[in-house]
């Protein structure tokens, strides 16, 4: 019962975080999210089966089920990365050119102009790295 | 492990391995590498299809190959398994990624170093998608083939606020999505122990697997684009890159509806209200679709709201609940793929030779651009669904199993959407291809006598600009002018025609290509109909997969 509630906790408070206009809250409220998903995982196993999975282990506790611990280890590092990756656009959201449409025409233009003549352009921003 | 079996395997590692080795080498760069890292992509590219086409040719033979990877016992071992299904669409997207690959010489684009390793990955994941028999391994897939797209989105392209916004909407949706699939994985898990899905089909139906399974089709509802989970789909398609957009066509919407139609065929049981639910998705995405293209005023922009209405007409046959309407839409399904991408790259190379792609600031091009306008008039067609192309025999089939069916709600739905395509096609022919030779604005590449338009458009990666900007030695502004005035020197006038008729003809060849092939398609349609036919019985009736999958290995 004590899983079901901090899935709920989890997966609610997530869902309203990402609801909001800040990246910040957006971002906490997906890593939220990405947790109420785990802790359903692991959860998946059988909250009371604690015994660790080894061969040779005898314990007097139900052992615990591996497959959902190996599935919740490959999600956290999925989430971690796409989370990082969300972030990375975010940044450089705040760091990107002005999307006047004109001037980024003209921008474009100078560049596609000057790359097309010597086989290398250069309009600007794009070459860093965000 | 027999060849079948290495071929399957391939299908999945070949592509890694290509890529990380070009990913690897891209430090020590000649300047002459790009070469090879363009033909490495297409010539894995064309293997990819040449495997697909084996694996398609033994389904249909013997029935699915199967491989318990890492040579574990079955039930242990989580198994590949390539059926028809999987392998004609897999047939296609290889078609698709090597005619975008070919393309991206035409665009630019392919000056990125990192465009033909991201998109091999793309590919990889989207292979194995479609081959997995495994739930866990269907979510790691189809990450791999989304993290890729995430950088693929604006690779190499000026990061504007528009773009940026379009990123984070695409990056935020998936997230979401992904991590929705993850809950019902985990909720699999809980109600039956097992995530393959072969075990999983031959379960009896619980409603703890019932409710589980609404959190599979929900994300991969997402991935497709199916309204009323459409409105990231024409924003992110609209920011991309011309090639890029053209493979994404081809690839991630379409593994989305693969994967909605397998788990919707393994498991949900008969009489379910999924199907209803399907069906009235269906209706709605083809209706909102098609009034999105109706309204939109940018080739590409139409282009992409037909995404959305097309699956409308994909997801029909699935909600039909017939083999009839399965069969459909595999038919149409691949058909589609083909069509849909052969359409954005007429729409790339128009960008890409004229700067824009407004149907208010084009016209005329029938005149200047006939291999293009060919390419355009063929692949329209079968967008819209004009006999004799592919788009036509697709759009009969999905109209009989719905009157099979006596979904005649359905049918008037489909027809008149129809009706609304050829009008927002004839809407792009007439803005851009239409009218006197006097409308048609000169192609960028003639303002400045040089290379190809291929080259223009700020499309180059960050690392070539980089190192540009440090060979000329001066600033950004400055490296520009300095290569001008060097370009204008070096000019010389032979290789740089053929350099021109090179990229040319990358630009405008693949989507020709694509067109005719969609021609084909349909004129000799026959084959493609039966396997269809095959692979939608084999969906329809998936014990017979269920038993070979978990059975032992063959």
């Amino acid at each position: 019962m004590t899983t079901a509630f901090v899935v709920a906790l989890l997966a609610g408070t997530g869902s309203y975080l990402v609801l909001h206009r800040g990246s910040v809250r957006v971002i906490v409220g997906f890593v939220l999210l990405g947790h109420a998903a785990v802790v359903l995982l692991v959860a998946s196993a059988g909250g009371d089966r604690r015994g660790v999975p080894l061969l040779d282990q005898v314990a007097d506790v139900p052992l615990g089920d591996p497959v959902p611990q190996a599935f919740a280890l490959t999600a956290v590092v999925i989430a971690f990365a796409v989370t990082l990756l969300l972030l990375g656009v975010l940044r450089a959201q705040g760091a990107a050119a002005d999307d006047d449409a004109e001037d980024a025409e003209v921008e474009e233009q100078a560049g596609a102009d000057a790359g097309r003549v010597g086989g290398h352009g250069d309009s600007g921003e794009v070459g860093r790295d965000g | 492990m027999n060849v079948h079996q290495l071929v399957l395997i391939g299908m999945v590692a070949l592509p890694l391995l290509v890529a990380g080795v070009l990913v690897l080498t891209r430090g020590a760069s000649q300047p002459d590498l790009s070469g090879t890292v363009r033909w490495a992509g297409r010539l894995t590219a064309a293997a990819q299809g040449a495997g697909a086409l084996v694996l398609l040719l033994r389904a249909v033979d013997d029935g699915p190959t199967v491989v318990q990877v890492g040579g574990w016992v079955p039930g242990v071992a989580i198994p590949l398994a390539a059926d028809g299904f999987g392998s004609v669409v897999a047939l296609a997207v290889a078609v698709v990624v090597l005619a975008g690959l070919v393309h991206a010489r035409g665009t630019g684009e392919d000056r990125a170093p990192l465009l033909v390793p991201l998109v091999l990955v793309v590919q990889a994941g989207v292979n194995g998608a479609l081959f997995t028999a495994d739930l866990f391994n269907l979510f790691v897939f189809v990450e791999i083939m989304l993290v890729p797209s995430y950088v693929l989105l604006f690779l190499g392209r000026r990061r504007t606020h528009a773009r940026m916004d379009a990123a984070r909407v695409y990056v935020a949706v998936n997230l979401l999505a992904s991590t929705i699939f993850l809950a019902g994985v985990a909720l699999v898990y809980a109600s039956t122990g097992t995530v393959q899905l072969g075990e999983l089909a031959q379960l009896p139906r619980t409603p703890e697997l019932d409710v589980a399974v609404w959190f599979l089709l929900l994300p991969m509802a997402f991935k497709c684009g199916a309204v009323p989970l459409h409105g990231w789909l024409p924003r992110s398609y609209a920011v991309a890159g011309p090639a890029v957009v053209a493979i994404f066509s081809g690839l991630l919407t379409k593994t989305g509806l693969v994967v909605l139609i397998r788990l919707d065929a393994l498991l949900v049981p008969d009489g379910s209200a999924v199907a209803g639910v399907v069906l009235v998705v269906a209706l709605l995405s083809a209706s909102v679709g098609v009034l999105l293209a109706v309204g939109s005023k940018g080739m590409r922009a139409v282009l992409a709201a037909h995404m959305v209405s097309q699956v409308g007409f994909l997801l029909a046959g699935v909600g039909l609940v017939t083999t009839l309407g399965l069969a459909a839409s595999v038919f149409f399904l691949v058909q589609y793929v083909v069509v849909k991408a052969a359409l954005f790259m007429v729409s790339g190379a128009v960008e890409t030779r004229y700067g824009t792609d407004e149907l208010s600031s084009l016209g005329g091009l029938a005149h200047r651009e006939p291999v293009l306008a060919l390419a355009f008039a063929l692949s329209a067609a079968a967008l819209v669904g004009l006999p004799p192309t592919s788009g036509f025999v697709g759009k009969l089939q999905v109209l009989t199993a719905a009157v099979g069916a006596g979904a005649y709600v359905t049918v008037a739905v489909l027809v008149v959407v129809s009706l609304l395509t050829l009008t927002s096609m004839l809407k792009v022919w007439n803005g851009v291809f239409w009218g006197p030779a006097d409308d048609a604005p000169r192609p960028l590449a003639t303002r400045a006598a040089g290379l190809g338009a291929a080259d223009g458009l700020g499309l180059a990666g960050p690392a070539q600009r980089d190192e540009d900007a440090r060979e000329s030695g001066t600033d950004r502004r400055g490296g520009g002018v300095g290569s001008r005035e060097r370009g204008t020197r070096d000019d010389g006038q032979a290789p740089a025609a053929a350099a021109s008729r090179a990229t040319r003809a990358a630009l405008v060849g693949p989507p020709l290509v694509l067109g005719v092939v969609a021609l084909l398609l349909g004129v000799g349609a026959e084959p493609l109909l039966a396997v269809a036919d095959q692979a939608a019985a084999g969906l329809a009736d998936p014990g017979a997969w269920a038993a070979v999958v978990t059975g032992p290995p063959r």
